[in-house]
């Protein structure tokens, strides 16, 4: 049977990258004594495939990754058989059976949510005010019929234009500290990462003035919230698609 | 959680973060608060490296049995990050609790290899403690040496406060325990020094005096101080058994060299090969408990996870019951997606059955460790490795369907001729013959003899320590020789011969042999750049020139010279329980070509019986 893990990823280990965490979670399993199916051959592997790569630096409270399994623990004993093996900046938030016949989490990834805000490293004097930051993507966003970038391809320079693949996008209080919420298009095909969307508004703000923001990768956390497919015309997040296991 | 040391600015663009956060399954978490003692261990050398070797885990695992200590990891800050460091002022710090190494009250460095002493000044460079043992404050860590390179510890003596002469397990109680009380009785780092150079095995330079001849040769050598012992006698463990063993390893998440778990079946060799040093520091050889390995093995592979299990000693085929052990390993996990590995096996019925059951035929490659080219020198160095043991051996494998073989030889050791040098690819040659013995339609395709021949570096505690070495040049030419010779076979496109440089050998041989005096170029070279001479990527020969022109230091005096029998040696004043006496025995047996029987057939009287145990009482009550 094939279950659907949903984990998060904080602290130091978001410095762990994307090969390291799958290598991270095979060793994991044998040490929960989850009953892992495995490959054919004469190397065999673990069936196991993570839904959507994070990049290094970035945050998350919404990972998944799928596995197979001959025999399976209830949900609630293998969460805690998980996590007592996890290390610090790990923690395994779901377990749950997929119905037969359900796409495998990287094919079905669609969008994902992003929360991005400024590292408290003290010596931010620019940042935006909740207000300005708010009517400034209301611009941006809303206001724009189209929201050009040049992207570098192998072939040379590409314009494409990023709004249809931007779903949601406005500035956000966290305890008093403004940020920037977004929902955008995440998957194989038309893969938008965060960094990308400020580095548009980076551009719009310094050409229209229209607020004093100055993208500095360094200077944020970007931080994964949840992971989606799309289910008719619904976003709903890739755990929901499983069950738990009584 | 602890705060890394390292901003993110700097961690999101050096290569591999992961070497520098700790945090990794099966680490230990204390509060420091809470311990007299803080430990940093250190391996001078990259994380991938350092976090592979099994007696840093094994002394991280007992140290930290220890209530009243935290034993912390340190390894050396990769180029990319120590110009970083350098540039910002950033002290280097400990993987457990991201704290400064100074801070620490012992700095311990494992000396596996010569060409990491320039990574040990960076450790202390970064660290910011001052390079020389006499300039060290009472805020300064102790810094302790130890591992094998600790056999001939003078060229570092100026740099280190203690060297640790043998193995951790029987000693560090004790050290620790002085430390501690020292430390609660506000004494200083002098007196506990001199206190600890009491503790059989620890050897304190700068309690030793040596004064040197007209000729360069040392004249003198003891202690400064009564009580002192002229004499540093190694510390062994007799009982294996009761040892301490990690069996909660730590497991990186970056790839290390040794991604697997290890199971050490055995200490020391029973072969008495002349130019191999733990053949002889080891002494003498010292069996685990099956029993107690098979437990471990379970164990060690569910608390870290690992895909494969790997056993280690010096020679596997030696351990007496490594069929049971294998047997074993195979039934019991083989089914479950663990890989064995057996390295140093040798090559016989047994262990190519072994084989094909835990690896691809096809893709897998054998290996053979001659050393010599022919019986003559092959006698001279006592490998008792036959011709006819080899061409048994690769046909048997051949037959079971191998068809690539590594041959490992060593060019320059002692009484090599030019014929001894042609012997070597007329050896691959004779193989590679062997092969094409097998009927066109059930071989598949061609053999692949490749033949790696290193230089031979002569070390401490062997009877090979009174040898003069090759020049450069000399080890070049016998390259050459080799390489002409493997053209002339019939075969040839079936042998592949490997070339090395011989700059790298040539500083081994000066700090393997040297003295006191050879510390000054070290740490001239690391003023001169010098880092990681281990990685052929970051060595550099100019540099290193140029320090032993700056500090006016004779490598000939160190590499080509002969010693006499009669010289005061720097490790001299080691006693590592085989005798100068039996290594002069052996010197002259070498010269002759006489061969000395392994441990097993008879005892030849090393010396090594002194401790009471292991092979030298096998087989009596």
């Amino acid at each position: 049977m094939k279950i659907r893990i949903k984990f998060t990823k904080y602290g130091m280990m978001r410095f762990i990258g994307h090969l390291d965490m799958m290598r991270y979670f095979q060793k994991a399993m044998r040490r929960a004594e989850i009953d892992i199916a495995y490959s054919e051959g004469f190397s065999p592997h673990q069936i196991m495939s993570f839904a959507a790569p994070l990049g290094v630096g970035i945050t998350s409270e919404g990972e998944y990754l799928d596995i197979e399994v001959h025999s399976s623990k209830s949900s609630k004993e293998a969460l805690k058989a998980l996590n007592e093996v996890m290390v610090e900046g790990v923690e395994v938030l779901e377990y749950r059976e997929l119905p037969e016949g359900t796409k495998n989490a990287m094919s079905s990834v669609a969008a994902a949510d992003y929360l991005v805000t400024y590292k408290n490293t003290g010596a931010d004097a620019c940042k935006p005010v909740f207000t300005e930051l708010s009517k400034a993507l209301q611009k941006f966003y809303q206001e724009q019929s189209e929201v050009l970038i040049t992207k570098q391809t192998k072939k040379g320079e590409k314009v494409m234009d990023l709004k249809p693949l931007i779903y949601e996008l406005e500035a956000v209080d966290v305890k008093g500290e403004t940020g920037f919420f977004m929902k955008v298009c995440t998957g194989s095909t038309d893969n938008v990462k965060p960094e990308l969307v400020l580095l548009a508004f980076s551009d719009y703000c310094k050409a229209t003035g229209a607020c004093e923001f100055h993208f500095e990768p360094l200077k944020m956390q970007i931080h994964r919230i949840e992971v989606y497919v799309l289910d008719g015309a619904e976003f709903i997040p890739l755990g929901e698609l499983g069950q738990d296991i009584e | 959680m602890i705060k890394p040391a390292l901003s993110d600015e700097i961690l999101l663009k050096i290569d591999k973060p992961a070497r520098y956060l700790g945090n990794e399954v099966n680490m230990i978490r204390k509060n420091p608060g809470d311990v007299d003692v803080r430990f940093a261990m250190c391996f001078p050398d990259v994380y991938e490296i350092g976090m592979s070797h099994l007696g840093i885990q094994i002394l991280y695992d007992m140290l930290n049995r220890r209530e009243d200590t935290y034993c912390e990891r340190v390894y050396s800050p990769w180029p990319d990050l120590h110009k970083i460091m350098k540039e910002q002022q950033i002290p280097l710090f400990t993987l457990e609790t991201q704290s400064p190494v100074r801070d620490m009250d012992f700095l311990g460095i494992t000396l596996q290899y010569e060409m990491s002493y320039t990574n040990i000044l960076q450790i202390l460079d970064l660290s910011g403690i001052p390079f020389h043992a006499a300039k060290r404050s009472e805020a300064d860590p102790i810094v302790i040496g130890g591992g094998p390179c600790a056999y001939n510890p003078e060229p570092l003596a100026d740099y280190f406060d203690l060297f640790y002469i043998g193995e951790g397990e029987t000693r560090y109680e004790d050290l620790l325990n002085l430390y501690k009380e020292y430390k609660h009785q506000g004494k200083s780092r002098a007196e506990f020094l001199e206190s600890a150079a009491k503790i059989p095995g620890m050897y304190v330079p700068s309690l030793y005096e040596v004064t040197y001849g007209e000729d360069g040769t040392i004249a003198s050598f003891s202690p400064v101080k009564e009580g002192i012992p002229a004499l540093v006698k190694k510390e062994i463990a007799m009982d294996l058994t009761d040892t301490p063993y990690p069996t909660k390893p730590l497991v990186p998440y970056i790839k290390a060299t040794q991604d697997r778990v290890v199971l050490e079946i055995m200490r020391g060799c029973i072969r008495g090969c002349r130019f191999c040093q733990a053949g002889m520091i080891y002494r003498p050889t010292r069996e685990r408990n099956l029993e107690q390995l098979k437990q471990w093995a379970y164990e060690m592979l569910k608390n870290t996870g690992h895909e494969e299990i790997s056993l280690s000693s010096l020679s596997s085929s030696d351990y007496t019951q490594l069929k049971e052990l294998v047997t074993f390993l195979i039934e019991e996990f083989k089914g479950k997606g663990i890989n064995i590995s057996l390295p140093s096996l040798r090559i016989d019925a047994f262990s190519l059955d072994v084989m094909s059951k835990v690896q691809d035929v096809r893709k897998s490659s054998l290996t053979f460790a001659p050393e010599a080219g022919s019986q003559r020198l092959r006698d001279v160095i006592n490998k008792g490795l036959t011709e006819e043991v080899i061409l048994e051996g690769a046909g048997q494998a051949f037959e079971g369907g191998w068809q690539k073989v590594k041959l490992y030889f060593m060019l320059g050791l002692p009484t090599e001729t030019e014929e001894d040098m042609k012997e070597i690819p007329r050896l691959a040659e004779k193989i590679a013959e062997r092969y094409y013995e097998i009927p066109k339609d059930e071989r598949n395709g061609k053999c692949q003899i490749t033949i790696s021949a290193s230089f031979f570096v002569p070390k401490p505690f062997t009877p090979f320590q009174w040898a003069p070495m090759c020049s450069r040049d000399e080890f070049l030419g016998r390259a050459r020789v080799v390489n002409e010779e493997v053209k002339q076979q019939l075969n040839k496109k079936s042998l592949k011969y490997n070339w090395h440089e011989a700059d790298v050998t040539v500083l081994e041989g000066v700090f393997a042999r040297g003295d006191r005096r050879v510390g000054r170029v070290l740490e001239q070279a690391y003023k001169n750049g010098c880092i990681f001479d281990a990685w052929t990527e970051f060595f550099d020969n100019e540099k290193w020139i140029s320090a032993f022109e700056e500090t006016g230091i004779s490598m000939d005096f160190y590499n080509t010279r002969e010693r006499s029998v009669d010289e005061l040696l720097p490790w001299d004043f080691i006693d590592c329980g085989v005798s100068k006496e039996f290594l002069k025995r052996e010197w002259e047996k070498a010269q002759k070509g006489m061969v000395t029987q392994n441990c097993r057939m008879q005892c030849s009287g090393c010396g090594a019986m002194q401790f009471e145990g292991g092979v030298c009482f096998e087989n009596q009550n």
